[in-house]
């Protein structure tokens, strides 16, 4: 085995993919003395912020596909888990450590998030997409396979992490020993919890000087109602303790109740495109196995694929001959479009049936924002920026927009803000696109008054997500905007102010409880519009970074919206109209004017910028008219340079857009609707 | 001098002189097929000094302080160049000559004398042909007015921009209001009628109050021709700079849009004719030169960095062409002295381009643009064809600020102080029927 892998490495080396040749050495030196874990077949290619698979390091792959057999590992010696926690609490660091104790990779000081592969993700350090890793593990002279499913941290993730944990028996609960319980560590419990999951409380972090991880214990007695007993005590930068997690996760979570003897039954629970090879999709066995050459159906849309490949993920694939019941792994079946790959669908042997499992909801879209090109000419480019993004993140949806200001671009759909910010911030690293987005806004709700009405829109409750087609209060019974439940856990000294910045929220108070001496846990209803924009930051500014918050849905309410529509010297800009609660009519009213009225140029006429509802002005400004633009001095030498000017202005004078008489360049409806 | 000269030459394989006979024949093929307007043969000339004594802190125009300057050959090559495009434009009358610069009243009577001989021996240049001298008000400035009137000079356009010493020193001038005085009542002895005063409003710390007072002093002192020029900050400048800094700041626009139309009402009731932007005349002492620019007549430019609008007709063309002198005086002399001028770019006026500076130049002026003269540089097209269509103009005769009538096209008394955002709506509505007309080949450029 040993003698088997050194020429591939070596092959490895001269991929030339590996830009950092010391990086590949180092791996190489350390593969001999690999850690406690069965040694299958180490593959230490760790694609570094680049998303995974060439072709290069696939040819490996099938060449050793027989290397496991899969049948080794019947159900009981399964194992399938997650690590959940708020963001920096340690998750990737003990994902490294797990995956170097068992051998999936080569034990270095450079491991890193190994498992967060996009450059976003290791910027930002958190993990965006889920990934697994099959791990195997010696315990009691038995060879365990235990798979890890990595899961954003992230509340507007909390989609992708119900997704992963549908494919789990148990999960990690890390906590940080300095820190204790945040606002995440809550909503993620809450859907371990719901999801009946086993959960094994893990304090990291202990090596902190200013650990305390008797005071967390605690935290989490209170919170979770787990005896502290239960705790796992660890270091995960330093190892320390982290066998003893592996050990938990073999003697605490049970084994997948999938049967081998039934009918193969599988549940997609996430999909990657890949260009060369379609989608890879990721499932687990909840009965049966699958062959290569095995014929499958998905029941979801009744089409039929050919294994082409399987296999189980370490974290990089690794191609076998089956899956068994129980187990997790990867499919290439032909599927050429994500869409085939339905998230939550069940896949069965052809002709032979099964019950479906329950599957998922789809993610719902709870802000949208416009974008578009910052330059017309860009669009074909970034249009198909967004279709590839798209492809390997379904919960963003896609719908085309046009703006009379902005020109041809879309709306889009995302979980939240920071689902939002990593999309943008993909686009731009990773398709090098730049682009204007607009504030967002959230999905109202509106009940339609009349059959006819209702009749028109073919529905009785309206979502409207583009401001300009809110349908008039005359022929709503009512309006609804949706709302979340924020968790904000923070030190008791800043109770009172945070209280007063949600009262100015519009948020309810429904709970608050001491989660330790100093620490207390708020719960609020908010309305979603509230929260989207700037709320997070005012929050952590005023508690001096200690404040943590997290929400999740909470349907939604009835409320008291108006449409505010901008008007330049009486003519309506529609691009502007905006959507508000009755209570920040104004306030927006005004601020909107104001940020108009910086960025319309003077003209040669008074021009009235107002916020009006229906026929009601709430605010307005004035442009003053120019009085004097005349160049001082134009004699011989300033005609060519003047004519310049001035054939530019005449130019650009094409690009506005005239409102009425009242010219405004782009750059107006920019600084008004794009995000601060 | 010579090595610098040396480091140079490189530069000037970019430039081609003169057309050969096949590149003529090429712009004649690409040009638009107009007949040149009249006076093909008449020509105004600006002679461009590019030397000063000190930097004053508003000015980004093309100057040089220079450590020491070498008079006879400054002369030499400005004679030699004027000699030049004399020949090459195949004016026979030179209409009148104005010294600008730079500070032009740094230059040795001697130089003056000679140009104006050189002009008078290769063109007709009548007796009372207006010949200007923009002086610097400094006591050496003062003591060469007599020697500057035996020249030939006979008319004297004085930068005394303030009467007041710190404003003065805050524009960096080289001299105070006082020597301001005695230079202005100097000239005004030797030239009667026939000085101009250049006085600038907008300037830091001043309001609307101290710019009144200081403009009455102005018309208690001042000859029959005040220019007045609104203060502009030019990117570059170390007043630019100190302003962006925070270190000075200047009138907002409102302010400044008052001192104008105050000044101007005031200048009328003075007796003062507002004849275009910034200038006013009384008894008709109107600069003749000037209005050659805002009339698009033609003109030759003379010196570093000097602009000609003119017909080559000696290399046989048919169409004005832009023309700009090079810019550093060194490299400037070094070009006349072996090739007999120092033009670095020339372009070709397109039939659009010059109507667009008939339009832009002409709207300056009080009587704007008469039919008459749009007709000889439009004769297919009337002002009434081209702009009596367009909404945005009919727009702005609404509103009082544009008038087009029997007489011709020209700016209301508001509208005057608009001017800048009127001509956009003006040159896209001349670019539109142009289209319409005919499609315009883009202009022919030749460096």
């Amino acid at each position: 085995m040993q003698f088997l892998l050194r020429p591939r490495s070596t092959a490895l080396s001269f991929v030339g993919r590996f830009s950092d040749v010391k990086k590949c050495r180092i791996k190489r030196r350390s593969q001999g003395c690999t850690a406690p874990g069965t040694r299958i077949r180490h593959r230490w290619i760790k694609t570094v912020g680049e998303p995974a698979i060439c072709p290069t390091a696939r040819q490996f792959c099938s060449s050793a596909e027989k290397d496991v057999d899969m049948s080794k590992f019947p159900v009981d010696r399964i194992r399938n888990f997650s690590i959940i926690a708020h963001i920096d609490h340690g998750k990737s660091t003990l994902a490294d450590r797990l995956l170097e104790m068992t051998g999936a990779i080569a034990k270095t000081e450079r491991n890193k998030q190994v498992l967060d592969k996009l450059q976003v993700e290791r910027e930002r350090g958190i993990t965006v997409k889920a990934q697994t890793a099959s791990l195997f593990y010696q315990h009691r002279g038995q060879t365990y396979l235990l798979n890890l499913i990595d899961t954003p941290g992230h509340v507007d993730f909390s989609y992708e992490v119900s997704r992963s944990l549908s494919a789990c028996q148990g999960v990690l609960l890390i906590v940080d020993a300095n820190q204790g319980i945040q606002a995440q560590t809550v909503a993620n419990f809450y859907l371990a919890f719901e999801a009946q999951l086993t959960i094994i409380p893990v304090i990291n972090k202990i090596d902190l000087k200013n650990a305390d991880p008797d005071r967390v214990e605690k935290q989490i007695e209170k919170i979770f109602d787990i005896p502290k007993e239960e705790c796992v005590r660890i270091s995960a930068k330093f190892g320390t303790n982290v066998d003893q997690v592996l050990q938990e996760v073999v003697k605490r979570i049970p084994p997948p109740t999938a049967k081998v003897e039934e009918p193969f039954k599988a549940l997609l629970f996430d999909s990657t495109f890949d260009h060369y090879r379609g989608v890879v999709a990721n499932i687990a066995l909840f009965g049966g196995y699958v062959t290569k050459g095995d014929r499958i159906v998905s029941a979801h849309l009744g089409k039929m694929y050919e294994v082409n490949e399987l296999g189980v993920l370490r974290p990089d694939e690794q191609p076998t001959e089956r899956l068994y019941a129980g187990q997790v792994g990867y499919v290439i079946a032909g599927m050429k479009d994500v869409k085939d790959a339905q998230i939550g669908d069940t896949l069965y042997l052809h002709k032979h049936p099964v019950e479906p499992l329950p599957g998922f909801s789809p993610a719902k879209s709870m802000v949208f924002a416009g974008m578009y090109p910052t330059d017309q000419s860009e669009y074909t480019a970034l249009r198909r920026a967004v279709e590839k993004l798209a492809l390997n993140d379904s919960s963003v949806t896609v719908q085309r927009d046009n703006s009379l200001a902005l020109g041809a671009g879309w709306r889009l759909g995302f979980l939240g803000l920071l689902h939002m910010e990593v999309f943008i911030q993909r686009l731009e690293q990773e398709y090098n696109a730049t682009v204007i987005i607009t504030a967002p806004t959230v999905p109202y709700k509106a009940v339609l008054a009349s059959p006819k009405l209702i009749k028109e829109y073919r529905e009785e409750v309206v979502t409207i997500i583009n401001p300009a087609q809110f349908p008039e209060k005359s022929q709503v019974v009512e309006y609804q905007e949706p709302m979340v439940m924020g968790t904000i856990i923070a030190p008791d000294e800043f109770t009172g102010k945070i209280m007063s910045l949600c009262l100015s929220r519009r948020a309810i108070q429904k709970n608050m409880v001491y989660i330790d001496d100093h620490r207390v846990m708020m719960k609020y209803l908010f309305p979603l519009n509230e929260v989207v924009v700037d709320f997070y930051d005012q929050l952590k500014s005023m508690s001096s970074g200690y404040a943590s918050f997290d929400y999740e849905d909470a349907g939604y309410q009835l409320a008291e919206l108006i449409k505010i529509e901008f008007l330049l010297n009486g003519k309506p800009v529609e691009e502007l109209t905006t959507v508000v609660h009755k209570d920040r009519a104004y306030s927006t009213g005004k601020a909107m004017c104001e940020r108009l009225k910086e960025s319309i140029p003077r003209q040669m006429f008074e021009i009235a910028v107002q916020a009006a509802i229906g026929s009601k002005v709430i605010a307005r400004e004035t442009i003053k008219a120019y009085r004097k633009n005349v160049l001082a001095k134009c004699y011989g030498g300033d005609i060519t340079r003047k004519m310049k000017l001035l054939k530019k202005q005449a130019e650009g004078k094409k690009r506005m857009r005239l409102i009425g008489n009242v010219e405004v360049p782009k750059d107006a409806f920019m600084n008004v609707l794009k995000r601060k | 001098m010579k090595k610098k000269v040396q480091r140079l030459r490189p530069l000037f394989r970019q430039y081609v002189f003169p057309c050969s006979g096949t590149e003529v024949a090429k712009i004649q093929r690409r040009a638009v097929s107009t007949d040149q307007p009249l006076h093909a043969h008449e020509a105004s000339l600006y002679v461009h000094w590019p030397y000063c004594l000190k930097r004053c802190s508003y000015c980004n125009f093309n100057k040089y302080i220079p450590r020491s300057v070498n008079h006879v050959l400054m002369t030499e090559c400005l004679q030699k160049e004027t000699r030049t495009l004399l020949q090459l434009s195949q004016v026979s009358k030179i209409t009148s000559v104005f010294f600008g610069g730079g500070t032009p009243s740094l230059a040795q009577p001697s130089t003056i004398a000679a140009l104006i001989g050189t002009v008078s021996k290769h063109a007709q240049l009548s007796a009372d042909a207006e010949v200007t001298l923009e002086v610097n008000p400094t006591p050496a400035g003062k003591a060469r007015l007599r020697d500057f009137v035996a020249a030939g000079i006979n008319r004297f356009s004085i930068g005394t921009q303030s009467l007041c010493d710190a404003s003065l020193r805050v524009l960096g001038r080289d001299h105070n209001a006082l020597q301001a005085l005695q230079t202005l009542s100097e000239a005004r002895t030797l030239c009667p009628g026939r000085v101009s005063v250049d006085v600038m409003f907008g300037l830091p710390g001043q309001s609307v109050e101290s710019w009144e007072s200081e403009l009455e002093e102005v018309l208690s002192v001042c000859d029959d021709h005040v220019s007045l020029y609104q203060l502009t900050l030019e990117r570059g400048t170390s007043l630019f700079r100190q302003v962006k800094l925070g270190e000075l700041s200047v009138p907002s626009d409102d302010i400044t849009a008052t001192m104008y139309r105050s000044a101007r009402k005031r200048l009328e009731k003075a007796g003062f004719l507002q004849y275009e932007v910034s200038n006013f005349a009384k008894d008709n002492a109107v600069s003749a030169h000037n209005i050659g620019y805002w009339k698009a007549q033609q003109y030759i430019g003379i010196g570093p960095g000097a602009h000609s609008r003119f017909v080559p007709l000696a290399l046989g063309g048919v169409h004005r062409e832009a023309r700009t002198q090079t810019l550093e005086p060194d490299v400037w002399m070094w070009e006349v002295w072996h090739h007999g001028h120092g033009t670095r770019r020339r372009m070709q006026l397109s039939h659009l381009g010059q109507l667009e500076e008939v339009l832009v130049m002409g709207l300056r002026m009080t009587e704007g643009i008469s039919h008459q003269h749009w007709k000889m540089f439009s004769p297919e097209a009337n002002l009434q064809d081209i702009l009596g269509m367009c909404s945005d103009v009919e727009e702005l005769q609404k509103k009082g600020l544009l008038i087009l009538d029997e007489r011709g096209l020209r700016c209301s008394w508001d509208g005057m102080a608009l001017l800048d955002s009127i001509l956009p709506v003006l040159l896209l509505s001349l670019e539109t029927l142009f289209h319409m007309c005919r499609p315009a080949p883009s202009p022919a450029t030749v460096d």
